[in-house]
């Protein structure tokens, strides 16, 4: 049954990634999730320079009550959605504490200093544990990969909103997810949008049993 | 279709900021908007832009700020409400018109929307539009909410109607490029005639001429407007009060700074000891709704982004109060309580609060806090960067090469765009100013000035093709006619990139996408008697040798013109012109002469150095297939083959 009370009023999730891989977009499709289930949804969005490679993060605040600030405050993330390993790190380093929740999908985009040799990328089994340490529950999926056999890397998003909903803790379902995207996109890419959530919602169910 | 329009009245939408803007002026049956792209307001005329057939509107991208502000000025002279947006430091551009259009006044509402940046998110400055309110003496309106950014453009349209003057409509980044639910209003019928009426008694508003003078008269006019607009000030059902009746503290907020506010007093749990006063009419400020609350406690409170503006204000009003009021202390900028450059965000607030109420302030333990600020000191940092495939890359690559291979100590004068990126390592540091649209061109029409004085270096400034329009034209009128030397690359990927790829002049559609006269900008360039060559900065080869002769060449004003699509444009995106591969066998790595070139110098994010193995290697979910890096790998290890 799909849960429909908050845990936490104000409840914050905070999506972050790289410029370029869709952040913006997820966070419209989970708001509007929320939206229609009648939620005061606020988000806050930092994407100045999205597409030119900078980290970009994407605040949502979700309420029975009120439009609450786009900026979450520090420490109070309960969930942190990450599209990219290091930027989760960043994010949770302001925004985390305890009992956040991690997910995160395992595929690096290189920043310019690891390319040029300046700086070195951290280790996935490193970051892994770091995320880990930091948070109460932390999932890892592969969704950039699974994206790309689909045929197309941005649904990389979708499945990590696949994966968010089967994680539990918010109040959103498939029947939620259908009606944002049929409203929001062309007819002919709906199909494949919903199999790239159910792909994402597989990724967590398996990781449970 | 767009939600704008399809959603009926009494229904709530999760809007961005912008849109709840551009709803509001539907609301108030605008016909006319205008502006010139600039983060974060494009969304505004653009939301417009998809509507403008259904809603009998009509909407342009101008050619700047200040044209945007006479075309909309231009509807409210025939009878039409009008809309004008554009991002802070579009208002100094168009701040002369500005200046004298609050002078002559207005006749349908026009309302003029700037959308501030505090903390230079998507700017080269966080300037702000406020003062300009006061400078010219129109009323100022902030917003504190997403429903508000709808309701107050439409309040705005009928208080610019009742004072016959335009009404300054701000907002910021945070407003503007966050997203909120709205609950929308009634959309008005959408028929409207147009009309100048000039031949009635020359100072009639109505029916005369549209001047600022007699100055003496439209001033002391203009300023009985204001108190005016004041006295709806008092009225306004949007400036609001939260919190007990006589506070320990009132805290004196607006804009996004109100949701900040609101946050930081729960997060102290406050709610009993601190009241909050949302202003949203902020200048100039309402002064018996000011005495009210003011009278209500002894210790205030301004929260406001950037610089003081409200604060002061506040203090010059409760100077003249005080007789009654008593004597205030105040808290904010002047103190240092808060801070003076860049945005404020709910923890700022709430650390200002702590402070004076002497209570701690800790979101999370500081054992944790350190833990995790340990771990992400090992997430290398993310330097902006063109995008894979962007032909900048590509040009910044030649230009800075080709100053080298000159030895002249040239430099490059930058301009405003995505280009601007190239001041950083990953422009190979090319350029040497950057400051106002335009002022590329200014700059190095002065730099080219000044043989007589010994100088000798080449003066080059680059150009996009939506800034050569904006401002760039009349500098490169003046390199001409004052016969300086210098060298200008109009850096040409079809379209405002940097904004979302908005159209402009040299482009073949309008706002709308209807066919529109396209203006060459090598024509033009031409035609005002400069020497002009075009090339591919794709054709690394070609474009080296071009800029090498043109630097070499006779003094005087030369134009190369680098024309290449933007990697996202809609004719582009996605679409790769070559699929690319990378020979690992050839690839030397390290010990390659070049030194890395492609990763170290290059370093497209499509590229990738694998360190254990000592290679480069293309990733195949970033790459663009733009094809350069195979021109830039010298042993010859990357090679492209074209996609049919
Ligand atoms: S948006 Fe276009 S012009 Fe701007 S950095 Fe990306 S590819 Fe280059
Ligand atoms: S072809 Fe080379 S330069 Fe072009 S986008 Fe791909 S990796 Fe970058």
């Amino acid at each position: 049954m799909q849960q429909t009370t908050l845990l936490s009023d104000p409840y914050n999730v905070i999506i972050t990634g790289v410029g370029g891989q869709g952040n913006v977009m997820a966070s419209r499709v989970l708001g509007n999730m929320l939206s229609e289930q009648g939620f005061e949804v606020t988000i806050g969005e930092t994407f100045g320079a999205s597409q030119r490679g900078g980290s970009v993060m994407s605040h949502l605040r979700i309420s029975r009550q009120t439009a609450w600030s786009p900026q979450i405050p520090k420490a109070k993330a309960h969930v942190v959605v990450a599209l990219e390993p290091i930027e989760a790190l960043r994010v949770l380093m302001v925004f985390g504490n305890p009992r956040t929740r991690v997910l995160c999908n395992t595929r690096p985009i290189q920043p310019v200093a690891v390319i040029c040799g300046d700086a070195a990328y951290p280790d996935g089994t490193e970051i892994r544990r770091a995320i880990g340490e930091l948070t109460s529950d932390a999932r890892f999926v592969d969704a950039t990969d699974a994206a790309v056999r689909l045929g197309n890397p941005i649904l990389g998003n979708i499945m990590m909103i696949g994966a968010l909903a089967a994680m539990g803790g918010l109040p959103i379902g498939r029947a939620d997810f259908k009606v944002v995207i049929s409203r929001t996109m062309d007819a002919d890419k709906v199909t494949a949008n919903l199999a790239a959530y159910d792909m994402g919602v597989d990724m967590i169910g398996a990781k449970e049993q | 279709m767009s939600i704008l329009i399809e959603g009926k009245s009494g229904t709530r939408h999760l809007l961005m900021g912008n849109e709840a803007i551009a709803r509001g002026a539907l609301e108030a049956g605008v016909h006319v908007a205008a502006g010139y792209p600039g983060t974060p307001s494009s969304e505004i005329i653009e939301s417009l832009a998809k509507v403008c057939g259904p809603r009998n509107l009509y909407v342009e991208w101008s050619v700047n700020e200040k044209v945007a502000m006479e075309v909309a000025a231009a509807a409210s002279f025939a009878g039409l409400r009008s809309l004008c947006v554009m991002k802070q430091n579009g208002v100094n551009v168009a701040s002369d018109f500005l200046l004298h259009l609050a002078g002559s006044g207005t006749r349908a509402g026009m309302v003029i929307v700037p959308c501030d940046d505090p903390g230079a998110l998507s700017s080269a400055n966080e300037g702000e539009s406020r003062h300009f309110a006061r400078l010219v003496e129109i009323p100022l309106l902030e917003p504190g909410d997403f429903q508000q950014a709808k309701d107050m453009i439409k309040w705005a349209f009928a208080l610019s109607e009742q004072i016959r003057n335009p009404v300054m409509v701000r907002s910021v980044t945070r407003l503007s490029h966050a997203s909120g639910n709205v609950v929308f209003g009634d959309l008005p019928a959408v028929d409207a005639e147009a009309y100048f009426k000039h031949d009635g008694p020359a100072l009639d508003p109505l029916q005369g001429v549209m001047l600022s003078y007699p100055v003496a008269l439209k001033h002391r006019g203009q300023q009985e407007k204001l108190q005016q607009a004041v006295s709806l000030f008092e009225q306004s059902p949007f400036n609001t009060y939260e919190g007990p009746e006589n506070p320990e503290l009132l805290v004196i907020t607006s804009s996004a700074c109100c949701l900040y506010s609101t946050e930081a007093i729960h997060l102290l749990g406050l709610e009993e000891r601190v009241g909050l006063l949302k202003l949203t009419t902020t200048w100039p400020l309402p002064p018996q709704l000011m005495e009210n609350y003011l009278a209500r406690t002894d210790k205030i409170l301004v929260v406001e982004e950037v610089i003081r503006f409200l604060e002061n204000e506040v203090k010059v009003l409760a100077a003249e109060l005080a007789p009654r009021i008593g004597i205030k202390t105040f808290f904010g900028k002047k103190d240092g309580l808060l801070p003076t450059v860049g945005e404020l965000n709910p923890d700022l607030v709430a650390g200002a609060l702590a402070r004076i109420f002497k209570m701690d302030y800790e979101p999370v333990a500081a054992t944790y806090a350190a833990q995790a600020a340990e771990m992400a000191a090992k997430a290398p940092g993310r330097d902006l960067t063109f995008c894979p495939g962007c032909p900048h890359r590509a040009s910044f690559w030649t230009i800075h090469n080709v100053l080298e291979m000159d030895n002249r100590q040239g430099f490059v004068c930058g301009d405003i765009g995505c280009y601007s990126l190239a001041m950083l390592p990953s422009g190979f540091s090319t350029l040497k100013t950057l400051h106002a649209m335009g002022s590329g061109a200014g700059l190095a029409s002065g730099f080219g000035k000044l043989k007589a004085f010994g100088m000798d270096q080449p003066a080059v400034a680059v150009s996009g093709d939506s800034t050569f329009f904006h401002a760039v034209l009349p500098a490169l009128v003046n390199a001409v006619h004052q016969q300086s030397d210098i060298t200008l690359i109009v850096l040409d990927n079809s379209g405002t990139a940097m904004t979302g790829f908005q159209p402009h002049p040299g482009r073949p559609v309008d706002a709308a996408g209807n066919p529109a006269p396209q203006i060459d900008i090598a024509s033009v360039c031409e035609a005002i008697g400069a020497r002009v060559r075009t090339c591919d900065p794709f054709d690394l080869e070609r474009t080296e040798r071009t800029l090498l002769e043109m630097l070499a060449d006779t003094p005087g004003v030369k134009v190369l013109v680098l024309k290449q699509i933007c990697a996202l444009s809609p004719e582009k995106k996605a679409k790769k012109m070559f699929e690319m591969r990378l020979d690992e066998s050839i690839c030397l790595g390290e010990n390659c002469g070049c030194n890395r070139l492609c990763t170290r110098i290059f370093k497209c994010p499509g590229l990738n150095w694998d360190a254990a193995a000592g290679v480069a290697r293309i990733d195949e979910v970033i790459c663009a297939g733009c094809g350069v890096c195979a021109s830039i790998c010298p042993a010859g290890a990357i090679s492209k083959k074209e996609v049919a």
